[in-house]
């Protein structure tokens, strides 16, 4: 079981919320990507190297309507990095110990 | 009764609108495309454009109906029954998002940097959300 649950909801390109969280979540920690945070999950984008770079040491997860409502359904995302609904957020809230919202 | 002087024919002002901002997780997008449209009724000379996180604002295919906010993607078209024409996407950010000028959901102008700078520099207001 995965310690701590990471929530990005704020913009790779005008916060700096991923980037300090990479650098200081635990290795085996998760990291779900929610409302302006899905931008992140741009498989294109200049920044996913970021995030693909570190896959072994995290679990990538993107709120899926957050994905929908940006219109980001029928782009590239990063490969390996999980959709999940609300009850599958709900779900990681409580499979974690500690819910970290990195704001 | 004095004679009402007929207000038109004044000065036309360069109004730039400057979209910075990812459409839902703010309100900063939606209140500038409302502003922007409001200004168009007033005959100024307008552009608007979309750099950084507001070139997302365009995105083809939002459905917003999983996070219960309105859907203003689809308002973008009106612009151009306002007459608003000069839309500007600056490249350097669709580049950064990888996106491109099929992702978008009106027909804009996409401008280089260099060339952006030019247009902005000639504006007498410019208006930045």
């Amino acid at each position: 079981m995965n310690s701590m649950l990471h929530l990005i909801n704020k913009s790779p390109f005008e916060r700096t919320a991923l980037d300090s969280c990479l650098r200081l979540a635990q290795a085996g920690s998760s990291i779900l990507l929610l409302e302006d945070g899905v931008y992140a999950a741009l498989g294109n984008a200049s920044h996913a190297g970021k995030i693909i770079e570190r896959m072994e040491d995290f679990t990538f997860y993107a709120l899926g309507p957050d994905i929908a409502a940006r219109g980001l359904g029928d782009a590239p995302l990063i490969e390996g990095l999980t959709i999940v609904d609300y009850e599958g957020f709900v779900d990681l809230v409580a499979e974690h110990e500690v819910t970290q919202s990195w704001l | 009764m004095e004679e009402w002087e007929e207000p038109g024919a004044e000065v036309v002002k360069r109004f730039m609108y400057v979209n910075r901002r990812a459409p839902y997780g703010t309100i900063y997008a939606l209140e500038c495309l409302e502003v922007v449209l409001v200004a168009a009724a007033y005959d100024q000379d307008v552009s608007v454009v979309f750099l950084d996180d507001g070139v997302c604002q365009l995105k083809k295919n939002q459905d917003t109906t999983g996070i219960g906010m309105k859907n203003f993607s689809k308002t973008f078209g009106a612009l151009d029954e306002y007459e608003v024409e000069k839309i500007y996407v600056e490249k350097e950010s669709l580049d950064a998002r990888g996106l491109t000028v099929d992702d978008l959901v009106i027909p804009v102008e996409v401008l280089a940097a260099d060339d952006l700078r030019e247009i902005m520099a000639q504006q007498d207001v410019v208006i930045s959300s």
